[in-house]
């Protein structure tokens, strides 16, 4: 087959052969891809301007309006318009799929991809066009400044962000009507038998009847570990986005006052307490949601890889369990350098509780290396080397997480690259990101109906500059920090030259590696493949794997 | 073990952080080699529950040595109780700062307090070598009492090495901190100097 008729018409993929529940995945894992080569080019643009003078851009990108525009979005394309919009519907596919059960809503599934892909837009519009940049903090009252910012801008980035919420209660909305849908294997199960094993509680009674010599609580949990964690790691999600919300309608009353000439008072609102409010929900994505999800993607991709059951299960449910408290208490270690934090909350919340993440992220990890461990030899699958990657980026981000969260350390550590490097693009790029890649492999052949892929050479290529690049970036971002580099700021005279340098070439290993992945997608379902996806399913099935009664759309 | 400054608790932790990260990479790769080899055999068992005990220690253990090993993590926490040598006490509004002195010239091993209020947004105040490595840091929140007296953002800070350090502000404030060029308009450069040390630290 030519290369042109693979990019037109892919190895062997045929849209029309999807079903809706399929399509509506596909849908939303291109956009989430597309947004990530644009945070991708975001990341890549703020890593040249820092390295100096020299650095080949046009100038406008070193004005700071530009550049801090561009600071405050890429989060926001980067976490909500790809990493969102892959976890949501990797997740909207796997409940039906592991539960045996149609999906509640496919409309709602396609309400919420768009949701987030026209909210993603209008914030990096914002952004773009007004140069708005209060930086995703919002730290009051610079999202309300409007001698810095043009009302307008505001108005469009808050709206933004709450169409990407609203899509967001629309993704946890399905999915807990799914799993709480009597249908299928779930017929005769009370709401009561489900929310318990979704709590994980089922997990804690069967260890504490183990315990106490009983015989176990539920030899068979209503829902398996997995959806277990997708429906913990919902929990936070929806609280999160309860808190973002709350915060985006504070900041749009504000700016409507302003546009209509009687502009509030911003000292009304105390900034530590809005510092605490915003950092208690915000967190509940990086400690929360994040490391739950991730916990339930290791634990799935280890059974689906070795093809048998999880070491250690019910402690694995249990944890999860532990998690949910734990996510809810550790907002304060944001707030080590505030002085007007109490002691007492930098002291528990920010140093103690916040230590306990390296216990349940530790035991995640020692559960799937266990697992896989128990079932070699192997063979080094594409999935495999991702989940594997996927361990080693959390491996590094996490103790980082730790170190960082200390009230001697945070003093010289807060604010500078080596909080957003060695921590936060390790864990998103390396971590999060090599679990969701790892997803991807494992999930293609079912969600596309055994497509071939185009190029296992280009899948390699793939995932080795993106495993180095990843943590080459993070590194040389990290060392730039401990000599003092701060995250939220603008260099423009190469003063971290060096390490600013390697960190871009790191950083355009990424690129490559998302271009050489695209490229591969692409040449896989072809362009006609990739407008089929878009087109309405002929099939409205909405479930997968429990044919021959299929369900149909609501 | 004890942290004279900051400086040396960076060098620490580059070189401790670098060997984790190393050893985590390596176990990583070598458990990935071994997984498609069927004789491979575990070197060693790592029994459940002393991983477990390994996680906790880590995690609690990591604040019991930073607190007796960093001296300015009790020094905080108690710092309502120390006087301290001398007091600055200064503003910012609309990115400028106000009242700030023209020079701080402090002697080897006094603990000063600075104060720092703003105005308006949420700024950082950050000291750093002429290298650029930071020397201490803390944010200012604005905010008033019920009296409308602007809030206090106070740190304690006692210096064992001389050399010269510049002030910036250590947290993002809006695009109007720079100027159209990109130059910081809150630098100020030079401002504190310690005089007085040994060439290790200490008081002569």
């Amino acid at each position: 087959m030519s290369l042109v008729k693979n990019l037109m018409e892919g190895t062997n993929f045929d849209p029309d052969s999807l079903n809706a529940l399929q399509k509506v995945t596909l849908r939303a894992v291109v956009m989430s891809f597309l947004f990530y080569g644009l945070v991708a080019v975001e990341g890549m643009i703020m890593r040249m301007v820092v390295t100096g003078p020299s650095n080949p851009l046009p100038p406008m990108f070193s004005h700071p309006e530009h550049y801090f525009s561009i600071m405050t979005v890429h989060p926001i394309v980067g976490i909500f318009g790809s990493t969102y919009q892959l976890v949501f519907a990797a997740f909207m596919f796997l409940v039906p799929f592991l539960t045996k059960k149609p999906l509640y809503s496919v409309k709602l599934a396609n309400f919420v991809w768009l949701m987030i892909t026209i909210g993603t837009a209008l914030a990096w519009i914002a952004a773009f066009a007004w140069q708005y940049a209060p930086l995703y903090t919002l730290y009051w009252p610079l999202p309300a400044d409007t001698e810095q910012f043009k009302v307008v801008g505001g108005i469009v980035f808050i709206v933004g962000v709450a169409l990407i919420m609203i899509g967001t209660l629309g993704f946890i909305y399905n999915i807990y009507a799914t799993i709480f849908q009597r249908v299928g294997v779930h017929k005769n199960k009370t709401t009561k038998e489900l929310l318990i094993s979704g709590f994980g509680i089922d997990g804690m009674l069967n260890l504490w009847h183990k315990l106490t010599g009983k015989p176990p609580y539920s030899k068979e949990p209503a829902l398996s570990l997995p959806v277990v964690a997708i429906f913990r790691g919902t929990v936070d999600t929806f609280l999160d986005a309860l808190v973002i919300l709350g915060a985006g309608v504070l900041v749009l009353v504000y700016l409507i006052f302003d546009l209509g000439g009687s502009p509030l008072d911003v000292g009304a609102i105390d900034a530590l307490l809005y510092k605490n409010y915003f950092w208690w929900g915000l967190d509940l994505v990086a400690d929360g949601l994040v490391l739950i999800y991730v916990a339930g993607s290791w634990y799935l991709l280890a059974t689906i890889i070795t093809g048998q059951k999880l070491f250690m299960e019910n402690v694995a449910r249990a944890a999860l369990m532990l998690e949910l408290l734990v996510s809810w208490m550790v907002w304060s270690h944001h707030l080590l350098a505030d002085q007007g934090q109490p002691e007492m909350m930098k002291l528990i919340s920010g140093e103690m509780v916040t230590a306990f993440e390296l216990l349940t992220q530790g035991l995640a990890l020692f559960i799937t290396l266990v697992t896989l461990w128990k079932a070699r030899p192997l063979k080094m699958t594409m999935e495999l080397k991702y989940l594997l990657g996927g361990l080693v980026g959390f491996g590094l981000a996490v103790p980082a997480a730790i170190i960082q969260a200390d009230m001697g350390m945070n003093r010289v550590l807060h604010n500078t690259q080596w909080i957003i490097g060695a921590h936060v693009h390790i864990a998103l790029i390396v971590g999060l990101y090599m679990t969701l890649y790892s997803a991807v492999y494992v999930l293609w052949p079912i969600v596309t109906n055994n497509t071939k892929l185009f190029s296992s050479k280009l899948s390699n290529a793939h995932y080795w500059l993106h495993l180095i690049g990843g943590i080459g970036m993070g590194a040389f971002m990290g060392m730039a920090g401990l000599d003092g580099m701060l995250r939220r700021h603008l260099y423009v005279n190469g003063e971290f030259h060096t390490d600013m340098v390697l960190a871009a070439i790191c950083g355009s290993m990424i690129l490559l590696a998302w271009l050489l992945f695209l490229l591969n997608i692409v040449m896989s379902v072809g362009i006609k493949g990739l407008i089929g996806i878009f087109l309405p399913a002929k099939d409205k099935t909405a479930s997968y794997g429990i044919e021959p009664k299929p369900a149909v759309v609501s | 073990m004890s942290f004279s400054n900051s400086l040396e608790l960076l060098k620490f932790h580059w070189v401790a952080y670098s060997i984790y990260a190393v050893l985590i990479i390596s176990v990583i790769a070598w458990f990935a080699y071994n997984l498609t080899r069927k004789e491979a055999k575990s070197i060693v068992r790592i029994p459940f529950y002393g991983y477990i005990a390994f996680l906790v220690a880590g995690g609690v253990g990591h604040h019991i040595f930073t607190y007796n090993a960093i001296p300015w993590v009790s020094q905080d926490i108690t710092r309502h109780e120390i006087k301290p040598d001398a007091t600055y006490t200064f503003e910012i509004e609309k990115h400028k700062w106000i009242g700030l002195p023209k020079k701080i010239t402090i002697q080897c091993g006094q603990t000063i307090k600075f104060n720092v209020k703003s105005r308006d947004l949420v700024y950082g105040f950050g000291l750093f070598r002429q290298d650029g490595s930071l020397v201490t840091q803390m944010q200012v929140n604005p905010g008033t009492d019920v009296n409308g007296i602007l809030d206090s953002n106070d740190i304690l800070w006692t210096f064992n090495h001389n050399g010269v350090f510049d002030l910036m502000s250590t947290e993002y404030s809006g695009p109007h901190q720079y100027d159209e060029n990109g130059k910081d308009l809150m630098l100020v450069k030079n401002l504190v100097e310690v005089v007085g040390c040994k060439k290790d630290g200490g008081k002569k």
